[in-house]
Order: C-alpha cells, then structure tokens, then sequence
C-alpha cells in the first residue's frame, strides 16, 4: 500500500468540490455530484454507520416481538418494577439495579466521547486511559446483568415459564437482555483492542494493522465510539420499553 | 507524507460540550427513574417515559455520536430508514390484537 492507496481512503479531495451542504439544494447536490455522497464522511465511518443500522434493525425486531407478545398475551404481564426491585439496607428500592445499571453505561458513554476528542487532540495516554475506564465500566455492566441472570435463573425465571405471570416475559428477557450484553461485551473486548493501539502510538506513527495492514489513524477511536454509543443508545430503548413499560 | 493530520474536517469540539451532555443524561435517567419510584399510571406513565427515552436517544446520537455536525445527505441516509419501523410498529400493534382477540373469542381464557 502506497500513499496513493492512503489518499484513496481519506477525502483529501473533497474540499475543493465540496456544494452547500445545508438544506435539500446541499442534499440533492451531495447524491447527484457523480461522485462520492458521502463527502466528508471516510469509508471507515460510514460502514459503522450502515452496520449500526442494521443492528437497530435487528433490536427493533426483538423490541417489537416482545411488544407483540406483551400486547396478545392473556396472562397478565409480570411486573418489572417488582421483579428487578432489590432491598439494600433494609430500605426496599423498585428497580434499582437497572438503575445503577443505566447510570454505569451512561458514564461509559461519556468516558468515550472524552476518549475520542483526547484522541484527535493526540494524547494518546488520555485517549488509552478514557478507554480503559470505558471498558472497565462495561466490564461492570456485564458483571451486574450476569449478576441480575443468575438472580432471575434462582428465582425459577425460565424462557418458558416464570412465577409471576405470562410465560412471554422470560423469553423476551433472555433475548433482549442476552443480545444487548453480548454487544457490550464485544465492544469491551474491542475498546480494549483499539486501547492498547492507542497506548502503543500506533496512530501516532502510522503503524500497520495486523490484519489490513492499513495505516492506523486516530479516526478508528471514533469508529469504536460509534459503536460504543450505539450499545449505550439500545440501552435507552430496552430499559424504558422493557423495563419502565 | 500525507497523513491523517491532513484532515482537516475532524470532529473537534469543546470538552464542555460533552460533560453538558453528559450531565442532562443522568438528569434524564434520573427523571425516568423516578417515574418508576414514585409509581406513576397510565398515560401520564408511558407519555413520560417515551419522552425521557426521546430526549436521551437524541442527545446520544446529536452530540455523542457527533450527527449534529454530519452532513445533511449523510445524516438523512442513516437517520431516515429506521422511520420505516413505524409501519412495521403499527402491522404488529393490528396483528396482537388480533390474536387477542382470537384468543379471548374462542378460547375463553379472558374475563
């Protein structure tokens, strides 16, 4: 790979062509330019983007099957508020947990955005140690559902059958739940990943991937934010529909 | 060489920004949190909950996820199919109640 090939991928060129990009006049000229729409967009960004819309898809489709059964069901639903209540203290609290879980991802959240503005401010041991945080905070979350799983599994919730009502509520559950950690959990692996690149100086240097072997650079931590933020943003989603609802 | 700091169109944006936002997050999770404790019914329940959950969305994708600053004809190409959603809500919404019906008429499982 030469620098001709590096060129190809950033948009050096688009500066010089680039119409009005407000409004639909901005709109209709970006797709109709015969070149590239997405001006000053890099491939890299833009593929995340397509992928995390297809995986609002994919928890849409979750999301409205758990509505469907909810809604059809002639049992009554399971209250939320009382099977995810915990009693700390003695003081009984509805919900708690999943508060304290939303807080922790909400937090990851903006670790990362730090993480991605020290990143482009090339300070690499802010940008590594931000990510760090971020994925020590999903870590957490993970460990509370795994934590919240075992509770439910004890108290005989099974995607099958539960005490407490309509027998929809455990499928749902596991489903929604178990999708959403394991995108949690890739994307601690992932930050930890990027994390060590960042530490390294990778990006700083232009040292080649092990398995593209493109030259890194700093955009790759917004990349992995993206995705970081979308998990946090699904989040928002399953904890007022399913758990609030 | 020409390197990535060539780029000049790098979303760069003041610390205070993200810590703001960061800040209406909790505020918000807080209030949909408290819908929840303080056991809120009915209407006003699920009108508050949808609205805390709006607002948290937007923010994240807005400033987090930096749309706010996308071009139009990107943002519109990623923010626009999944309206789309909306009509498959409304065919499952007909659907459910539906098959409830089904099953209260001729089943007899209901009231």
């Amino acid at each position: 790979m030469n620098d001709t090939a590096m060129k190809e991928a950033l948009p050096a060129t688009a500066h010089t062509e680039t119409a009005p990009s407000t409004g639909w006049h901005g709109i209709v000229a970006d797709w109709s330019s015969d070149q590239r729409a997405f001006k000053n967009v890099s491939w890299g960004k833009a593929m995340m983007w397509v992928f995390l819309l297809s995986d609002t898809f994919v928890f849409a489709c979750f999301l409205l099957s758990y509505m469907t059964v909810r809604m059809s069901t002639v049992v009554p639903w399971p209250n939320p508020s009382e099977v995810f209540a915990l009693t700390i203290a003695g003081h009984h609290l509805p919900l708690i947990l999943i508060a304290i879980m939303t807080f922790v991802l909400i937090s990851s959240s903006g670790t990362m955005a730090m993480a991605v503005n020290f990143g482009y401010r090339r300070d690499r041991r802010k940008t590594a140690a931000l990510m760090l945080a971020t994925a020590l905070l999903g870590a957490s979350f993970v460990g509370m559902q795994a934590f919240e799983w075992s509770k439910l599994i004890a108290e005989g919730v099974r995607p099958w059958e539960n005490p407490w009502g309509a027998a929809q509520f455990g499928s749902s559950f596991f489903m929604i739940t178990g999708f959403h950690g394991t995108h949690v959990t890739i994307g601690v692996i992932f930050l930890v990943i990027i994390a060590r690149k960042v530490w390294r100086g990778d990006y700083d240097h232009a040292r080649r991937g092990f398995f593209t072997s493109r030259k890194g650079h700093y955009e790759a931590v917004e990349i992995m934010g993206l995705y970081w933020h979308f998990v946090d943003l699904v989040w928002v989603f399953i904890f007022a529909l399913f758990y609030l609802w | 060489m020409a390197g990535p700091t060539g780029h000049t169109e790098t979303q760069q944006h003041p610390i205070r920004l993200y810590l703001v936002a960061w800040g209406w997050l909790f505020v918000l999770s807080a209030c949909s949190y408290l819908v929840d404790y303080f056991g809120l019914v009915g209407y006003l329940r699920w009108s508050l909950i949808l609205m805390f959950m709006a607002l948290k969305a937007g923010l994240i994708v807005a400033i987090f996820m930096h749309m706010a600053w996308e071009r139009l004809a990107f943002s519109y190409a990623i923010l626009l199919p999944p309206l789309l959603l909306l009509i498959f809500l409304g065919i499952m919404v007909s659907e459910s109640n539906y098959t409830l019906f089904t099953r209260l008429a001729f089943f007899g499982a209901g009231p």
